[in-house]
């Protein structure tokens, strides 16, 4: 059974004193049970738009948007998302940041604690359970904010460009990270990406998107087994679908280039 | 290598030498008022010599007045700042986040925060004379207005990314009102309390000189009348260390109150 479904997803609006802007037209897109999917597309197609859709921070002009059968409605903690830009809580320690929301829920501080301890393990920052985020690398940011996000539980992981801004080295060892803590927590994850190795290495699928107003150009299944690795980045099947996606997005970027 | 220079911008400098600077720029200042009255350069009615002002200032702590003199000021400078703070800081986080809010309050905050508090004094004291509460008012007024635009301001800065990620993690409106918002103006808010508390001192001498029967200013201004250049000396000074004890407060208060936050 399908967990996420788009069907004709349109968005439009309407910038102070300018023309209006179809931001997404008519986009389909169902995202399996379990499955990591990747979005990429060039900058300013809409892809943040469609994740924000999802999450229900925005609202689409047309169309319908089913979460496991059921409309979406506003935001909701069954939907978790890690943004690009670093936004854990600064005055929470990283234990409290984590606990943020099933403490909303109201579950007991036990199992919050548990919750807490359980990720921070996942995603290795024992001993940093009480560093505020101020003291903590960008890389070990969003790692809490990663684990924030697990610590609710949600049906999918929304995921917006989270190491958009780390290094390249920082950025490889998260990706790999992410994967294994995927593997264990086998979570449904949309994924956006304008990195197309990001995209290829973490994917069970990726969609292209074009250039605005933004569509799925072409669903691309990445056949590559798993566990994936550092040598999967050189393989021949992996270099095979990075001409492919590299040709796709290229005739796009050329597009989103003239305007 | 200009970036090794002390002249060069944003290069550090040794603790010592920092310190250093600051005793020297003191000293040369003090040096000067000693050349200009122990040189005879200046009359006393000019310019008190510093042991006159040290003089000046044992009598008057003896007999209790600078004592009473800046009681009357603090409780002045307390009570009006106490009260715009009180308004300002909730209004100020609502301006800065809810339009409606905004709307209703902008007009008027963008014509008040130009009207100099002085200008507002003769009416003031039509109203409720020259007491306690004519100053108190002078303080609120000049603090409140600017307060809520910095705050506003602060409030408007809070990342929309932090808000629309709370919703992802399951808050309500309420919540992201109290949870985030909230404590993530709050290192703003301290900060710009600090900076209107000194403004404050300002108004407070203002009312003070313009019409009062206690107070700094109010001892400042009837030296004036004697040519009492060392009382003038002994209320500024007074009032300068007083800035500096409820700065530090403040500071230290952040530090405490706020250790996660960045320091400023």
């Amino acid at each position: 059974m399908p967990h996420l479904d788009l069907t004709d997803v349109t968005v439009r609006f309407t910038p102070k004193n300018k023309p209006q802007v179809l931001a997404l037209d008519t986009v389909s897109l169902t995202v399996a049970d379990n499955m990591f999917s990747v979005i990429v597309g060039p900058s300013g197609c809409g892809k943040s738009t469609l994740l924000r859709l999802v999450a229900g921070l925005h609202e689409p002009s047309s169309g319908t948007m089913l979460l496991d059968g059921k409309p979406i409605e506003g935001p909701s903690a069954e939907r978790g998302m890690v943004f690009q830009s670093y936004t854990l809580f600064p005055w929470l320690h990283v234990r409290d940041n984590i606990m943020f929301g099933p403490k909303l829920k109201g579950l007991p501080a036990a199992d919050c604690g548990r919750i807490a301890d359980e990720l921070i393990a996942a995603v290795g920052l024992k001993g940093f359970e009480r560093s505020y985020p101020k003291e903590l690398s960008g890389g070990m940011r969003q790692r809490v904010a990663l684990a924030r996000a697990l610590a609710n539980d949600p049906k999918i992981l929304l995921m917006d460009e989270p190491f958009g801004a780390l290094d390249s080295q920082t950025r490889q060892l998260m990706q790999e990270l992410l994967l294994t803590i995927w593997q264990t927590h086998r979570k449904t994850v949309l994924f956006i990406t304008h990195d197309i190795d990001e995209a290829i290495f973490l994917g069970d699928v990726v969609h292209v998107m074009t250039a605005r107003p933004g569509r799925i150009k072409k669903s691309i299944p990445i056949d590559i087994p798993r566990p994936r690795g550092i040598d999967t980045l050189t393989s021949a099947p992996f270099m095979a679908l990075k001409r492919e996606v590299l040709g796709l997005m290229h005739a796009e970027a050329v597009l989103a280039d003239r305007g | 290598m200009a970036t090794r220079s002390y002249f060069a911008p944003k290069v550090e400098i040794p603790r010592p030498l920092y310190i250093g600077l600051g005793l020297a720029s003191v000293g040369v200042i003090f040096a000067l008022w000693c050349l200009l009255t122990y040189g005879g350069l200046t009359p006393p009615d000019f310019l008190a010599a510093p042991h006159l002002v040290a003089e000046a200032a044992v009598k008057r702590i003896g007999n209790g007045t600078l004592l009473d003199n800046t009681e009357a000021s603090l409780s002045v400078i307390l009570l009006g700042f106490l009260f715009a703070s009180l308004l300002s800081v909730p209004l100020g986080i609502l301006m800065g986040s809810f339009k409606v809010v905004e709307a209703v309050v902008e007009p008027i905050t963008g014509f008040m925060r130009y009207i100099p508090v002085s200008a507002l004094i003769p009416l003031l004291i039509l109203w409720v004379g020259i007491g306690l509460e004519q100053k108190v008012w002078v303080i609120f007024l000049g603090t409140f207005f600017q307060q809520l635009i910095l705050i506003s301001d602060v409030s408007r800065g809070v990342s929309k990314d932090l808000i629309d990620c709370s919703y992802t993690l399951g808050a309500t409106k309420r919540q992201v009102i109290w949870r985030v918002l909230l404590p993530a103006c709050m290192p703003g808010v301290m900060d710009n309390l600090r900076v209107t508390m000194g403004w404050a001192w300002t108004y407070l001498v203002v009312a003070e000189l313009v019409a009062a029967n206690s107070g700094l200013g109010y001892m400042i201004l009837n030296a004036m009348r004697g040519l009492f250049t060392d009382v003038i000396l002994l209320g500024v000074f007074t009032i300068g260390i007083l800035g500096l004890i409820t700065d530090t407060i403040f500071k230290v208060l952040r530090r405490r109150l706020l250790p996660w936050s960045a320091e400023f």
